[in-house]
């Protein structure tokens, strides 16, 4: 599946906007990208399995509240940074 | 010009504090170059001194946009550089840094607090996440790889790899009157915040730490288990003159040199304690009443015992924060708070209205000692004469949070 990934998490992408994803769950999703991109998650998503508070998950369109929501192969996968700060 | 503030309680001039050898410490101050570890809102950044400490280089911004809490340099090793980093976006980490800033590398396992059980929160026991690490600090010389972070929510970790990965401290982190004495509505306006630990020289068990809404805690069986010493510390915000805990330390500061002699600058004054005394003195209470004793940091010189500088703000009426009438100073004591002057050369005369938050003021080891402190309006100031002329070295920088001073060869 497409992970559209936000400018605020690049560096652990080497740059990268998009990259391929794998699981059937956010949670597999969160967890196979960490181990591909170590760190990442743990800025994301805190030590409760929560999305962290500035933090959105858009799949397919439709924002995701719990790492329990449902992926499938085709699915896309959208991180955004919430708007924030000052 | 120094001006002499003798309050009420001036004659009564404490015996002067004694070192570990019983003997005031001999002059041993470290010669080379400072390096300035200035933690932003907006990212960090170092500044590095010549040998005389006159002419300074900037480095930086690292983490352009991070928020920085703190950063600091491992005094046991002069190379490891610790980062307590978020953004406005992405959860709380540590970069570790091993020459200087140049390279950076993230913790593995940053500071967490555990997965909480199954019905936890139905116990009024919320399930608790790291906002931000506010400090960090080595362990003592006899660990030489191991430090401790503390956060908000107020929580205690410690790394036993140079801060590669962190586990919490189950002894302040579960204790069971971990939710008594940490109320998580309280604290700051950045939420309630473990802010401080510091450890004896002379015994690595025995360790201090400081909440924004509990007060100083003792251990004396390395974080095992915890108790109040909060005895005649005034919480004006609670009923009752000094309630056993509940009361904001914003600063607490060991002697290096006489740790049985502590010193703390809280919400309601300034404070001595001379161990194994477990009942405070607001030495505050002799700083001309003009000027209160209200502020955020505390700095000691590390080879007298009796002289401490603060940076005094208005506590009155709305709590400004700022500097009492516009007209910001160092308070400085030599005789243990007995009396204080003030030092205010160099500094703005008048319509300056700085605030120096909890991590923001230090001193080098030199001789003589210099200090450093910077502002949430983004100054930065030092003295090489002990508070006796101030000169600033940078300017519009981002809000600092935290200044620290460390000596390179």
């Amino acid at each position: 599946m497409r992970v559209l990934i936000p400018s605020q998490l690049r560096s652990y992408t080497h740059g990268a906007a998009e990259i391929a994803g794998a699981g059937t769950t956010l949670e597999e999703l969160t967890r196979n990208l960490d181990a591909e991109f170590p760190g990442i998650r743990f800025r994301i998503i805190d030590e409760q399995d929560r999305i962290r508070r500035h933090i959105r998950i858009f799949v397919n369109g439709e924002q995701a509240n719990t790492l329990a929501a449902a992926l499938a192969p085709g699915d896309e996968v959208q991180i955004v940074g919430a708007l924030t700060g000052g | 010009m120094k001006r002499k503030a003798a309050g009420r309680n001036a004659k009564k001039a404490p015996p002067r504090a004694a070192s570990r050898s019983g003997a005031r410490p001999k002059n041993r101050a470290a010669r080379g170059r400072i390096v300035l570890m200035v933690g932003t809102r907006k990212g960090a950044w170092l500044f590095h001194s010549d040998a005389e400490r006159r002419r300074w280089t900037i480095d930086g911004p690292h983490f352009l946009g991070h928020i920085v809490n703190h950063l600091t340099l491992d005094p046991r090793d002069g190379s490891t550089m610790l980062m307590a980093s978020k953004t406005g976006h992405l959860g709380p980490t540590i970069f570790r840094s091993a020459d200087m800033g140049r390279t950076w590398t993230e913790a593995s396992r940053p500071p967490a607090f555990p997965k909480a059980a199954e019905g936890q929160s139905a116990e009024g026991k919320r399930a608790l996440a790291v906002d931000y690490t506010f400090s960090l600090a080595p362990a003592h010389p006899r660990e030489p790889r191991a430090w401790y972070a503390t956060t908000s929510p107020p929580g205690l970790f410690r790394s036993e790899d140079a801060g590669v990965t962190w586990e919490q401290v189950a002894g302040w982190n579960e204790h069971p009157n971990y939710w008594k004495w940490n109320n998580p509505d309280a604290g700051t306006p950045d939420g309630a915040i473990l802010q401080w630990m510091t450890i004896d020289p002379r015994d690595p068990t025995h360790m201090y730490i400081v909440t924004s809404s509990g007060g100083v805690f003792e251990s004396n069986d390395k974080a095992e288990s915890w108790r109040p010493l909060n005895k005649n510390v005034e919480a004006n915000f609670m009923p009752g003159p000094s309630p056993e805990f509940g009361q904001d330390t914003h600063c607490l500061q060991m002697h290096p040199a006489a740790p049985d002699r502590l010193y703390q600058q809280s919400h309601c004054g300034i404070y001595r304690l001379d161990r194994p005394d477990d009942e405070w003195v607001r030495i505050g209470r002799n700083m001309p009443p003009e000027i209160g004793d209200i502020g955020f940091p505390i700095v000691l010189h590390p080879r007298d015992p009796d002289s401490a500088w603060v940076f005094p703000m208005d506590g009155t009426t709305v709590w400004p924060r700022t500097s009492p009438g516009g007209r910001p100073a160092v308070y400085r004591t030599r005789d243990a708070g007995a009396s204080w002057e003030r030092q205010d050369r160099g500094l703005p005369r008048e319509q300056a209205w700085m605030t120096v938050k909890r991590q923001g003021f230090t001193a080098d080891g030199r001789d003589p000692l210099g200090l450093y402190f910077g502002t949430t309006c983004g100054e930065l100031w030092t003295s090489g004469d002990e508070g006796r002329r101030w000169r600033q070295i940078a300017t519009h920088l981002p809000e600092i949070y935290s200044v620290e001073a460390a000596t390179v060869a």
